[in-house]
């Protein structure tokens, strides 16, 4: 027991700063994924392109190798200088982001075109459309892909641990080689990981309760 | 002078060519019905005149402003062309009240008072005080339909559309949505009704259009137009559905 007590401390410093990237991460790859998905469904042909090519390139690479490529790839130009957490949270977001743009998209698509028809007939812009009757009877439809999405990303920061961010895997690492006590240590922090997305569920569906359509 | 007109609309989807070559013109305070067999391009005609379909060719004038010239601003004249659609098209997510209020205030940029009291007048108008707080799935479809309407009056438009209002209503349903329109038909609103309802058309309707294979085929006042048409397709239609 005094193992786990002399580590916790260590170990929530990492969760914080697990904590820390995975919440401005996920925020930015909403937007990101936002954006992408009205590109996609923009009536212009070439911004289509542009947002498929994106997704497509997220999806076929393993998340290692973007975040490789981010950090040692893109560090390596003369112009660019991303220190580990800045690198990691662009991996993270836009990463997510792909996944959200596909997400986003398809909410959209699954609301009937009676509703855009309707707001048009009033006079509404396209912006209003989207924005008062499109997308909040979308994202109710998305919230249990966008909550399974958001898990996954949380759990891919523990990636981040290999391009040296100290975050609650890192910190794992650090106190099972200094203590050589492996299986108390990894056990404790899987129950971390697990108590933080079994929140995060429990949140997803407090606001799905609240977001229900009548 | 006309507040709508149309000058060889044609209308294609793809190959398919829906609207061959319509010429109409509707004088302010007229109501005229649009009859016909199914994809005989009525509903496709009607949804031209706020543009909510791309005009493939042709003109058509809504009070004076083509709207198919690209440099228009169609939210300017959508704003004065209410439409009721088949499936009402309610805002799930809102309440009724808030389906009244969103275009007066979002649009026209009128006041949340202002706006609610226009609101609270026109549920009463169409029956339906008791319902400001209920939301579109707590309601049933004639009175979705009120709704509906009252949500396109709120925009005081100068123009009225209805695209088969009743068509999916259940049969006692029906009576309460033609009382209303009726109703606004007599206080002199433009209206245009494409409709199967040919008792609605004969008693209301100033003039009625039969359309058929994308072409206006024939159009009368009601009475003369029911009672002796002139076309034969006119009246095969007319004695399968009278």
């Amino acid at each position: 027991m005094d193992v786990i007590s002399a580590a916790l401390p260590y170990l929530l410093e990492g969760l914080k700063v697990t904590l820390y990237i995975f919440v401005i991460a996920i925020i930015l790859g909403f937007l990101i994924g936002l954006v992408v998905a009205l590109l996609r469904l923009a009536p212009i042909k070439p911004l289509n392109w542009i947002a498929i090519a994106f997704i497509d390139a997220i999806r076929g690479t393993p998340f290692l190798v973007q975040l490789f490529f981010i950090y040692f790839g893109l560090n390596s130009l003369p112009f660019i200088s991303l220190n580990s957490t800045t690198a990691g949270i662009v991996t993270v977001a836009i990463n997510a982001g792909a996944y959200f743009a596909e997400i986003i998209r398809a909410g959209i698509q699954s609301i009937d075109k009676g509703q855009t028809e309707a707001a048009r007939s009033l006079g509404l812009t396209g912006f209003q459309n989207m924005y008062y009757i499109v997308l909040p009877q979308a994202f109710r439809r998305m919230l249990p892909t966008i909550t399974n999405q958001s898990i996954i990303s949380l759990k891919d920061t523990s990636l981040l641990s290999v391009i040296g961010i100290a975050d609650l895997t890192q910190q794992g690492e650090i106190q099972a080689s200094a203590t050589f006590e492996a299986f108390k240590i990894w056990l404790i922090v899987g129950i971390i990981y697990f108590i933080i997305i079994y929140l995060l569920t429990l949140l997803a569906n407090v606001l799905e309760r609240r977001f229900v359509l009548r | 002078m006309s507040i709508i007109s149309v000058k060889n609309l044609k209308k294609s989807f793809g190959s398919n060519e829906v609207l061959k070559n319509i010429n109409a013109e509707i004088k302010e305070r007229e109501v005229v019905c649009v009859i016909g067999p199914s994809g005989s391009g009525k509903s496709t005609f009607l949804r031209c005149l706020n543009r909510l379909e791309e005009i493939t060719g042709g003109h058509v004038m809504i009070d004076g402003k083509d709207i198919t010239d690209p440099k228009i601003n169609i939210n300017e004249v959508r704003q004065e062309v209410g439409m009721v659609f088949q499936q009402f098209n309610l805002f799930p997510h809102k309440t009724v009240l808030e389906n009244i209020t969103l275009a007066p205030i979002k649009v026209r940029s009128a006041s949340k008072e202002e706006a609610r009291e226009k609101a609270h007048e026109l549920l009463k108008k169409v029956g339906l005080s008791e319902k400001a707080e209920s939301y579109p799935g707590e309601l049933s479809g004639g009175q979705k339909q009120r709704v509906a309407i009252a949500r396109a009056l709120a925009m005081n438009p100068k123009i009225m559309l209805f695209d088969e209002p009743t068509s999916a209503l259940d049969p006692e349903m029906v009576g309460d949505v033609l009382e209303v329109m009726k109703q606004l038909a007599k206080e002199g609103m433009t209206m245009v009704v494409v409709t199967h309802e040919m008792g609605f058309a004969r008693e209301v309707g100033d003039r009625v259009i039969f359309m058929d294979g994308g072409y206006i085929v024939e159009e009368n006042e009601p009475n003369a137009l029911f009672g002796n048409p002139q076309n034969e397709r006119t009246k095969l239609f007319l004695s399968k559905v009278l």
